[in-house]
């Protein structure tokens, strides 16, 4: 029986998208048979970060309306054996799926994959709803503004008012030097006022932005630091245990120079 | 020593500013702090302070807002009540 995971945020624009295909990819990576579900029904955007959008023939409000089986719409990624996307409808809206159908689906899906990651939308209306009816976990992404932190919060409360018990906290986009500087936040900071335990921490990473250009997961890719991070947090999905990838050597050309003539970049 | 010196020249970086927003408006968002919310929380304590004595109920002020936190650390959110006292009951102890 295959587990579902739920990918959220409420804000918009953190990452939840670029988390769900690159968590997805490290699990199948590691073996696993992974079922990836944009949700975000009207906004779809999993299959172009993916590579995948020129493959799509069903969506997830067909499968669920009986247009077709659901093996009919799960489109095969060809570069890794074991990864499938069921993506969503684009001229939809989030009201042609309900909460129970979700669920349905999720239970069909658990027969077949070992792990379903589900892309939740923006926001805390229907869309949520959908996206965690099904859901065994969730995972909660956020970055270092006040903004971000205060919408995982609500989400936060909105999950476990929903049953999902313990989400994990994924902290995106942390940029070392600003938080050694005194201008991000740091991760004992938002573990501080959001009180959840972290499943991963994923610096800001350009590669991020070339690998969603080219349609290829970061994870896949040995060099990139997100790529490295993401990698790790997927082996904590699996219960493997990994020391968080220790950032502060990743200070910038500014910041060794300083180092060099004896200036406290602190 | 360099520890006191260090923590008392340290300037408030955005970081600290960032956290102290946060709490606050968390407060807000977690307790659902809606003016009926505070008329609640103001009905109840006017119930148990008229016990002991007589207050002024229309003047009474209650609001979520910060403060100074007593270890020095920064600034904590805080829940402020004013509540003029128009009489002390005489209940012959």
């Amino acid at each position: 029986m295959g587990e579902v995971i739920v990918i959220t945020s409420g804000k918009g624009g953190v990452g939840k998208t670029t988390t769900t295909a690159n968590l997805g990819t490290g699990l199948c990576l590691l073996g696993k048979k992974v079922a990836l579900l944009d949700t975000d029904i009207g906004l779809r955007n999993l299959d172009v970060v993916m590579g995948l959008e020129n493959r799509i023939v069903y969506d997830l409000v067909d499968v669920v309306e009986g247009v077709c089986r659901i093996k009919q719409a799960l489109i095969k990624d060809k570069r890794y054996d074991g990864l499938y996307l069921l993506p969503a409808a684009q001229t939809r809206d989030k009201n042609s799926v309900t909460p129970n159908q979700m669920l349905k689906l999720c239970d069909d899906l658990r027969e077949e994959f070992d792990y379903i990651i589900v892309d939740c939308p923006a926001g805390i209306e229907q869309g949520f709803k959908n996206a965690i009816a099904g859901a065994d976990r969730a995972i909660v992404i956020t970055t270092p503004e006040v903004s971000a932190v205060r919408d995982a919060d609500r989400i936060i409360g909105l999950l476990e008012a929903n049953e999902i018990r313990k989400p994990l906290l994924l902290i995106n986009r942390v940029r070392p030097v600003m938080v050694k500087k005194g201008d991000m936040m740091s991760i004992e900071d938002i573990i501080d006022i959001l009180a959840i335990d972290l499943i991963g921490v994923v610096p800001d990473d350009e590669n991020i932005i070339i690998s969603t250009n080219r349609g290829e997961p970061a994870v896949t890719e040995d060099k990139s630091l997100a790529g490295q991070a993401y990698r790790n947090v997927a082996k904590r999905i699996m219960g493997e245990e990994v020391p968080l990838i220790d950032l502060s050597g990743q200070d910038g050309f500014l910041a060794k120079v300083k180092k060099l003539f004896g200036f406290r970049s602190a | 020593m360099f520890d006191l010196f260090s923590r008392l020249t340290r300037r408030r970086t955005s970081k600290d500013v960032a956290k102290e927003r946060l709490k606050l408006v968390l407060i807000h968002d977690r307790a659902n702090v809606s003016p009926q919310f505070l008329e609640m929380v103001k009905g109840e304590i006017i119930k148990v302070i008229q016990h002991y004595m007589e207050i002024d109920e229309d003047a009474l002020d209650i609001q979520i807002t910060k403060t100074e936190s007593e270890d020095g650390e920064g600034i904590v959110p805080a829940l402020v009540a004013s509540i003029p006292i128009r009489g002390v009951k005489n209940s012959g102890k």
